[in-house]
């Protein structure tokens, strides 16, 4: 990958998107095919969204001739890197290139959940909104269902509409089985190994929360996907054994 | 961080300089130096004495200094036994007389020794003050979590024995614990901070949380609740509970929507109104989160129960003074 980088990083016009997904702080793209980016229907009103349209796509699929001045020369570069990731934005929800994300999600290309419960869940990329330039690109962990920053400050200003809203639900409802069971474990913040009141107040309330989905689930017969409940038991033997104590030294 | 003077820096000053060591604060030499700060750490750091040396920049050839450690030498030398080397007293020979590997294993001692006296340290006033400080300036970094608005977190243990985890990040918006950002940090144990540290830190400043998202302090976890869960959606349509790959967590970041909900002792009397053992009014209220005029309320609170526990001992005494329900029937 690096020679190739080396061959063309002073040659616009060969392999364009080889060159751009393999340059440091695209590490989350994946190549678009050129069958897909050949297709107008696939482009369908990308037009008014990007400038110098028709340059961008001749750069991004290989086919630029276009003589003129470096400046000019940089401003499509720049369309040329836009509509790649609005392209890419629905590429990504297709059956190939699902295919090709998940195969990113199986390496950890996206990173790893940071929250130490979820014990590096691969993570995938996502935007909080589909139009450009709203927002960065942000990660989601399937394993605790949040939304976390990525680590690097290059990743941190990708746009978020070039993942989208959608693409990380459509790759889990595509493929189940990549689903990571979810776990009940979490931490409870101590103080010389006492619980902290206000903390472990709530976290009482919201397993009570999560008991209530579970019923919910169990009534409509959907598996919940938690792993460990038998972890929730221990802790429950544990609060009984308090109980237990409390109640000797009343009576 | 602390390399202005290289020539005279001190062994602490240059440990806390050191890539990785970032989240350390440098532990006063009084504190060292005060044996009962570091009771029990005999045991669990092998070496400790020269460890110890080692931290405190003992130079044996200051004759002081070698008073102070003939004194001590008279305790250790049941632990210690005859590992000392022949020429002890010359003490200028000592350092030579160490190998490499000698040294190396004094210096890993060492530096055990000052994460578990770090994470005494950091629990104590002048420590838990120079990690406020430290915290202020962003040192430990931020949260990850969108919703937590880069909240600023503070580093944590998830175990006091050291040899279990590496540093973990706690972040008081949304009470949970991150791995840090950077993998240098990785080679950093968890017990150098210990558990008790950061929810200590949020009790001892409890003005400081109100730097999280400039909510009031009262606030239980601002990163929680209502608006700050993730709905997963589809096309903008939200995806079903119901779904195999439904929302499932949900719990995970939810919050009441009325915090006095959490109330327990509250919920636990209500509708045992008559019970002789029933708390008065504001004794059912969970200082940390009732509503508004808990922060003022607090000092009150704490005056009151010092008094109610000289007065008496049991449920119903601390009730007595102001709860007219049912009181005297139980006594």
């Amino acid at each position: 990958m690096d020679d190739f980088n080396s061959e063309t990083d002073s040659d616009y016009t060969s392999y364009w998107r080889d060159w751009f997904i393999s340059s440091r702080g695209n590490e989350y793209f994946c190549e678009i095919d050129e069958e897909y980016l050949t297709d107008r229907f696939n482009l369908t009103g990308l037009n008014t969204e990007v400038q110098y349209y028709q340059y961008a796509l001749d750069l991004v699929t290989d086919v630029f001739d276009f003589d003129c001045d470096d400046e000019m020369r940089e401003q499509i570069e720049k369309s040329a890197r836009h509509l790649y990731g609005l392209v890419h934005a629905r590429y990504i929800v297709t059956t190939r290139g699902l295919a090709k994300m998940l195969e990113k999600f199986k390496k950890s290309d996206f990173g790893k959940c940071p929250r130490v419960m979820c014990e590096s869940q691969p993570l995938l990329p996502m935007g909080q909104h589909d139009i450009p330039n709203t927002s960065p690109v942000k990660l989601y962990c399937a394993r605790c269902e949040d939304l976390y920053n990525p680590k690097s400050t290059r990743h941190a200003a990708i746009d978020g509409a070039y993942f989208g809203t959608s693409f990380h639900n459509i790759l889990f409802q595509v493929y189940p089985a990549m689903l990571p069971p979810k776990s009940q474990k979490r931490y409870h913040p101590k103080v010389f190994g006492f619980k902290m009141h206000a903390a472990a107040a709530l976290s009482r309330w919201q397993s009570d929360e999560r008991d209530k989905m579970k019923e919910r689930l169990r009534v409509a017969r959907v598996e919940t996907g938690f792993e460990d409940e038998d972890e929730e038991l221990e802790d429950e033997d544990e609060d009984e054994e308090m109980e237990g104590f409390e109640g000797a030294t009343v009576q | 961080m602390s390399s202005s003077s290289q020539d005279t820096e001190s062994w602490i000053a240059s440990f806390c300089g050191l890539l990785g060591h970032e989240y350390f604060a440098e532990v006063s030499e009084d504190f060292i130096e005060d044996d009962f700060n570091l009771t029990g750490l005999q045991s669990q750091v092998p070496m400790y004495k020269e460890a110890l040396e080692m931290i405190l920049d003992v130079e044996p050839e200051d004759d002081e200094d070698e008073e102070e450690e003939e004194e001590e030498e008279e305790e250790d030398d049941e632990i210690l036994g005859d590992e000392r080397p022949a020429g002890y007293r010359r003490t200028s020979d000592r350092r030579h007389l160490r190998i490499a590997s000698d040294l190396s294993v004094i210096e890993s001692s060492a530096e055990l020794l000052y994460g578990l006296i770090h994470q005494r340290y950091i629990t104590s006033r002048p420590g838990i003050q120079q990690m406020a400080e430290k915290y202020e300036m962003q040192h430990f970094g931020t949260c990850p979590r969108v919703r937590c608005n880069a909240c600023k977190v503070l580093p944590v243990g998830l175990n006091d024995c050291p040899g279990h985890e590496t540093v973990k990040l706690f972040c008081p918006s949304c009470l949970d614990v991150y791995t840090p950002p950077n993998s240098r940090f990785q080679t950093v144990d968890g017990a150098f901070f210990g558990t008790t540290f950061p929810s200590l830190f949020f009790m001892t400043f409890t003005d400081l949380e109100l730097a999280v998202n400039g909510v009031a302090p009262h606030n239980l976890a601002p990163g929680l609740g209502p608006g700050n869960i993730y709905e997963p959606r589809i096309y903008g349509f939200r995806v079903s509970e119901r779904a195999k790959s439904g929302p499932r967590m949900k719990w995970l970041r939810m919050k009441p929507a009325d915090v006095t909900e959490l109330d327990e002792t509250r919920a636990y009397w209500e509708g045992n109104e008559a019970d002789a053992d029933r708390p008065d009014e504001e004794d059912l209220n969970m200082i940390d989160v009732a509503d508004g005029k808990a922060a003022d309320r607090r000092k009150k609170i704490v005056g009151r129960r010092r008094r109610a526990n000289g007065a008496g001992n049991s449920a119903a005494a601390v009730g007595a003074p102001v709860d007219t329900n049912g009181v005297g029937a139980a006594g």
